[in-house]
């Protein structure tokens, strides 16, 4: 695909905002917290990435799905006295969106640091599988039409659009295994990871059928964190703690037509990329060639297949191929989710991925390799089991976030100064 | 007035202001099928929405259609998460090209109808049934009691219908 854009004028906002402090929990099963406590410890440890203070910050973000806690209390508790803040209802795709809302609120003078946080217990309250309470809920209204069916999980809702894309393609469950595959590989050199053991196509393709076309290890984990992203502008950022990281351009929430019942509009096998990178490359000025990195939402293998394919790392119709051609592991000419993700590392509707791009453009993964006298890693680009996670010369990374076939988000971050 | 039921374990409810569900669960309960047709566009909309989707004109009228078409994609469910599903499984959850208005406004939309795929007297179908359908099937639609102006429109085999002699099905049994 060429990189028709224009990378020669600068639009929007490109290079003027920067992330500079991300910080997470630990990624487990049973955190024994409240997601007060989980979003206390992430946004503190954010804080202390990037060398700033409390009185540093004072907008704050958060998305939720009715299952977490409120900006106010965390705030209260860390001791930043707000000039913004907003809790916004939303899953998958809020990250890069929140993102861009902090990049406005900043520009529009409400106020000079936002801190984004997403803080959830996903495995012991509200199951983001839809299991328990959420699948135990009355059914009312506009509802009637979906879950009546028995039709309610994530898995459940998206299937259609994976089975429609084998249909029209010839896309095998084999081909989009190898995302599953690509990702433990990576999360097996990330110790925070919930899921270090390396798989085979094989071990996905017979693990038990959860919702055809998807596998349990077609399905992302449950688990139990709090995750935290810092933004303001480059400007600040070059006095703080981390190298630069600049974000070029940001998408939030593009829809398909009819959001409302996206299967209205066709093709079905057709995501929200397909209309979202019509805004992010342009406004990055680079094209999906000159990305080192991506980070394609993996709440199922399906979803990062379909994703890399409408944001034009392949042609349309090429995505089982791209995933499976060795591209998208480390030592592939483009990985994907480096950490693991939300297939291995832990499900945090997107965060973890936006946080490990950074580390990416900082050079400064946290894998396993020795820590030098400058307090940073000394990478050795051995990717073998428990080795080496960090990407040679990292300079431009992609987001790609989803919430269904019909939403998506998008971001491309680059290292140092634009 | 509102309109409460059970089925299959779960609890449904249409609450009195939402007049277009109340509508639509209605003519099911009567047996008929019907849709929003808007007043400008003369275009039919599925399911039911508070304005035409392509022009936002909030003069509808509800209008028979019939209850034909073909399988467009589909869901099949191995691991239940709604308990009263479990004994079913695997079941589908079909996405039902209708015939009427395929291809219109434009080349990709269709009114594309959800349903479970049941037997012709509306019980989810057996595993045996399950295996023979998939993308191009040909289906018809049934309707489930639930309560008092309240059924569950659903999908079954057409038997008046050429099937295609093999629907695409995902390659693993």
């Amino acid at each position: 695909m060429s990189n028709d854009v224009d990378g020669t004028t600068a639009r929007y906002l490109r290079g003027k905002y920067a992330i500079v402090g991300v910080g997470e929990t630990s990624y487990r099963r049973g955190s024994n917290e409240t997601t007060r406590n989980l979003a206390t410890w992430a946004v503190t440890n954010a804080l202390a990435d990037a060398g700033l203070e409390p009185g540093d910050v004072d907008g704050m973000l958060s998305y939720s799905g009715n299952d977490s806690t409120f900006s106010t209390f965390v705030a209260g508790d860390v001791g930043i006295r707000l000039n913004f803040y907003m809790d916004c209802f939303g899953g998958g795709s809020s990250t890069e969106a929140l993102i861009g809302i902090a990049i406005g609120v900043i520009e529009a003078g409400m106020c000079s640091t936002v801190a984004i946080f997403r803080s959830m217990n996903g495995f012991t309250q509200v199951r983001i599988g839809g299991t328990g309470a959420r699948a135990a809920a009355p059914i009312g209204g506009d509802a009637l039409h979906g879950r009546a069916y028995g039709w309610q999980s994530a898995g459940q809702m998206f299937a259609p659009a994976f089975m429609r894309h084998m249909y029209d393609y010839g896309t095998t469950p084999e081909q989009v295994a190898h995302v599953k595959v690509a990702h433990s590989k990576h999360a097996s050199n990330n110790p925070k990871a919930f899921y270090r053991e390396r798989v085979s196509v094989e071990d996905v393709v017979s693990s038990r059928l959860i919702c055809k076309p998807l596998h349990l290890l077609d399905c992302c984990v449950e688990t139990d964190n709090a995750t935290c992203v810092i933004v303001t502008r480059a400007e600040r950022a070059k006095d703080l703690r981390q190298p630069l990281v600049s974000i070029r351009s940001v998408v939030g929430r593009c829809t398909k037509p009819r959001a409302d019942m996206h299967y209205q509009h066709g093709p079905i096998s057709t995501v929200a990329g397909h209309y979202a990178r019509e805004i992010l490359w342009p406004n990055a000025g680079v094209g999906p060639d000159e990305i080192d990195v991506t980070g394609s939402y993996d709440a199922f293998t399906f979803t990062t297949m379909l994703q890399l394919e409408d944001y034009g790392f392949c042609a349309k119709g090429e995505g089982g191929e791209y995933v499976s051609s060795g591209i998208i592991e480390l030592g592939g000419a483009r990985p994907n989710n480096t950490s693991g993700g939300h297939l291995c590392e832990g499900y945090t509707h997107g965060m973890n991925m936006v946080i490990e791009n950074v580390r990416q453009l900082r050079g400064d993964v946290d894998d396993s390799c020795p820590v030098g006298a400058d307090g940073r890693r000394q990478h050795t680009y051995d990717y073998s089991e428990g080795g080496c996670r960090q990407v040679r010369d990292a300079e431009l990374t992609a987001n790609l976030g989803w919430a269904t076939p019909a939403t998506g988000s998008a971001m491309v971050m680059q290292k140092g100064e634009v | 007035m509102p309109v409460t039921g059970e089925y299959l374990g779960m609890s449904l409810s249409i609450d009195d202001t939402d007049k277009e569900n109340l509508a639509y669960f209605g003519y099911c309960a009567a047996g008929e099928f019907r849709l929003q047709r808007g007043r400008r566009t003369g275009l039919l909309r599925y399911p039911p929405t508070t304005a035409c989707p392509w022009t936002g004109d909030r003069d509808y009228d509800w209008v028979p259609v019939e209850g034909r078409g073909e399988v467009h994609s589909y869901a099949e469910v191995h691991h239940a998460i709604q308990p009263a599903f479990r004994a079913f499984t695997p079941y589908l959850v079909l996405l039902v090209d209708l015939d009427t208005q395929k291809g219109e406004p434009t080349e990709h939309e269709a009114l594309r109808v959800m349903g479970n795929l049941v037997d012709p007297d509306g019980r989810l179908a057996a595993p045996d049934v399950v295996r023979s359908v998939g993308i191009g099937s040909r289906v018809r639609m049934v309707f489930t009691p639930v309560a008092d102006g309240l059924a569950i429109p659903n999908w079954t085999l057409d038997e008046t219908a050429t099937q295609p002699e093999q629907p695409w099905r995902y390659p693993q049994e």
